[in-house]
């Protein structure tokens, strides 16, 4: 036998080490900043991906239609777009339909086609008049995506698009030109699928109106945490497990309108040892957060960026199963899977930390980065200069 | 040769892929001999000082990547800046000394050699580390740990210092030692029980262990110019396994 290993892999380290790796930037005073950061920080963890997924989602990228919802649709059925815009334009006003401009590039395969439409809701139309008009929007997003037309609607917030599909970080970038669109909140994904298919509507980020999240890990929960929304009126589309922790921010903050950080105590709660601890009134919030909302317990390790208008949110499981490291520098907060893509892009920062597990980092639009709380773990020394022996 | 014994080579990384860096550690040490290398604009990449057989000090200016020393096997490694996640992984012999703070699972399945890390470190920092014969891996962290610190220990000395602790904070860390069946940890400063993972037991400190707390007390404040006397004002608590076997009812039948 011949061993070929060494032909194929000189340096004989074919292990295969890969994870997922995520990015995000935001800039809290609302300043659009290009894309060539983002794309920077997520290539120098290219390592944690295999060309199965990568994506981005940009916020403020359509100031010229920033009134109108935004959908970007993949069409694994091309021939069925002409329906799927009657359908659209017999449910909204459309403002403006293109194509959504890429390069092509012939390491990517299977790319589907995408378009993206700007509508507006008509306010007199019935249904919006009795469902209300977030709930109407997210409701005609399901619909199409379970229609059976092969065209899913996976971005679909105001003044925010993601762009997603299968390659490595790089490439997703260049094909859809990202580093040319601006936006004051970044979140981007490398992917290396684990129990689900490697396609382009199952790369990250997934998102409802203009929640999106980007996620390492894997939800073991995912069956109880479906039955749970499909009982609310969501459908899981996407194959991916991660799609039912953007479904669960739609469902706990618009439906429920739970503050945020009671919303991210329902997908990572503190542990009945905790609880026991904590004082009475806290201690009682808790209880009836993990017994109402126990359907939406994310288990499992993970980490996630999730994004709307106006905030980023890093976050991980109770355990801090996967890695996450936060780091600030004047108005910039940046959540990472690796301090490394932050440094490459931001050599001086103010702070930078690890949460522990559940606690979340929440950037605001107009808040200052210094209110951002930093647990006694986080301090550190700055570390000497490079070159400084 | 002999004009190489004093010569520092110089690599800048800017650019370079962790397979090209490391190949080029690899011929500069195993095959030429070079003793003292400094790495320049270090930006994540992995599984520095792997697979060196040559006596060897590596300076690392930047970052570096995921598993930095693992499988170690002699050389010491001075990181001017931030360890990432699992430093130290399955290392068996040498120095990691960081100047600044380290990732989560450092010194993951640790054999033996020495890590320093001057600042805080994260999550299960020691699990499974393990000591045999005379080989007994020693992490010694300057300032707090996250949770699960010692996870899984079998061997070895885990030291926390809790110097970055502000007077009046204590360690946050819990369920440290859940698992632990072996080694030795020293954490300065106080602890509650809570914190203790089940099966891990305070005990008092005896001459032995006075002598190697100051020891090592005195080699990190050697290395990060801090007062080992001050270090030494503080009250160490010592935790042990109070079993060997703590899992041995739940898996044995």
């Amino acid at each position: 036998m011949i061993d070929i290993t060494r032909l194929e892999n000189p340096y004989g380290d074919d292990k295969v080490f890969d994870a997922c790796g995520i990015f995000g930037m935001m800039d809290t005073t609302g300043t659009r900043f290009s894309g060539h950061d983002v794309v920077t920080g997520l290539v120098n963890q290219t390592e944690r991906g295999n060309g199965l997924g990568s994506g981005y989602a940009i916020y403020g990228c359509y100031p010229e239609h920033a009134d109108c919802y935004a959908f970007h649709v993949m069409f694994t059925n091309p021939g069925n777009r002409p329906q799927v815009e009657a359908r659209l334009k017999s449910e909204f006003v459309l403002v403006h339909a293109e194509e959504v401009p890429h390069h092509p590039t012939p390491e990517l395969h299977d790319a589907p086609l995408i378009w993206r439409y700007f509508l507006r809701v008509d306010e007199q139309h019935p249904m919006v008049a009795l469902l209300g008009e977030l709930e109407y929007v997210v409701s005609r997003v399901m619909e199409i995506n379970i229609a059976g037309m092969g065209a899913y609607i996976y971005s679909s917030g105001k003044n925010m698009g993601s762009f997603k599909g299968v390659g490595f970080p790089q490439q997703i970038a260049d094909y859809f030109g990202v580093a040319d669109y601006e936006g004051y909140i970044w979140t981007a994904h490398n992917r290396f699928p684990t129990n689900t298919p490697g396609w382009w509507g199952g790369a990250h980020p997934f998102g409802l109106l203009d929640w999106t999240v980007v996620h390492n890990g894997e939800i073991s929960s995912y069956g109880a945490n479906r039955r749970f929304l499909e009982m609310q009126g969501y459908h899981c589309t996407m194959t991916t497990d991660t799609e039912v922790m953007a479904y669960a921010a739609d469902f706990l903050m618009r439906r429920h309108a739970l503050p945020i950080e009671l919303a991210l105590k329902v997908l990572a709660p503190p542990l009945w040892d905790d609880i026991e601890r904590m004082a009475p009134e806290e201690q009682a919030l808790m209880r009836t957060v993990r017994q109402i909302y126990g359907g939406l317990l994310m288990n499992g390790p993970f980490t996630i960026i999730l994004a709307h208008a106006g905030e980023m949110i890093g976050l991980t499981d109770r355990l801090r199963l996967r890695p996450i490291v936060a780091a600030t520098s004047g108005s910039r907060l940046f959540v990472s899977s690796e301090e490394a893509s932050i440094r490459l892009v931001q050599q001086d920062l103010d702070r930078v930390w690890s949460p522990v597990g559940g606690e979340p980092v929440i950037g605001r639009l107009g808040q200052p980065l210094s209110a951002v709380p930093a647990p006694p773990v986080a301090r550190q020394q700055q570390p000497l200069p490079v070159g400084q022996l | 040769m002999a004009s190489m014994e004093t010569a520092t080579l110089e690599i800048d990384a800017t650019g370079l892929h962790y397979r090209q860096l490391n190949t080029q550690l690899r011929e500069a040490v195993n095959r030429d001999g070079i003793p003292s290398i400094a790495i320049h604009n270090v930006y994540g990449q992995r599984y520095l000082g792997t697979d060196l057989h040559q006596p060897v000090e590596i300076h690392i200016h930047g970052t570096p990547g995921n598993d930095l020393g693992s499988f170690m096997d002699g050389p010491r490694i001075v990181v001017h800046g931030n360890a990432q996640d699992g430093c130290g992984n399955t290392m068996n012999e040498g120095e990691v000394i960081i100047h600044g703070r380290a990732g989560d699972v450092t010194g993951h399945s640790m054999r033996g050699g020495k890590i320093w890390v001057r600042d805080d470190v994260g999550y299960r920092v020691g699990i499974h580390m393990k000591a045999y014969q005379d080989k007994r891996p020693i992490i010694i962290i300057g300032g707090t740990a996250q949770h699960f610190l010692g996870e899984y220990m079998a061997g070895g000395v885990l030291m926390v210092l809790g110097l970055s602790l502000r007077p009046g904070e204590h360690h946050t860390a819990s369920y440290i030692g859940t698992g632990m069946h072996g080694g030795t940890m020293y954490i300065r400063g106080e602890l509650a029980d809570h914190q203790l993972g089940k099966g891990v037991g305070r005990v008092p400190l005896d001459e032995a262990d006075e002598h190697l707390i100051a020891d090592l007390v005195h080699r990190y404040a050697a290395h990060f110019d801090r007062d080992a006397a001050e270090i030494l004002d503080g009250s160490f608590i010592k935790l042990v396994p109070l079993s060997l076997r703590p899992y041995g009812r739940l898996y044995a039948y």
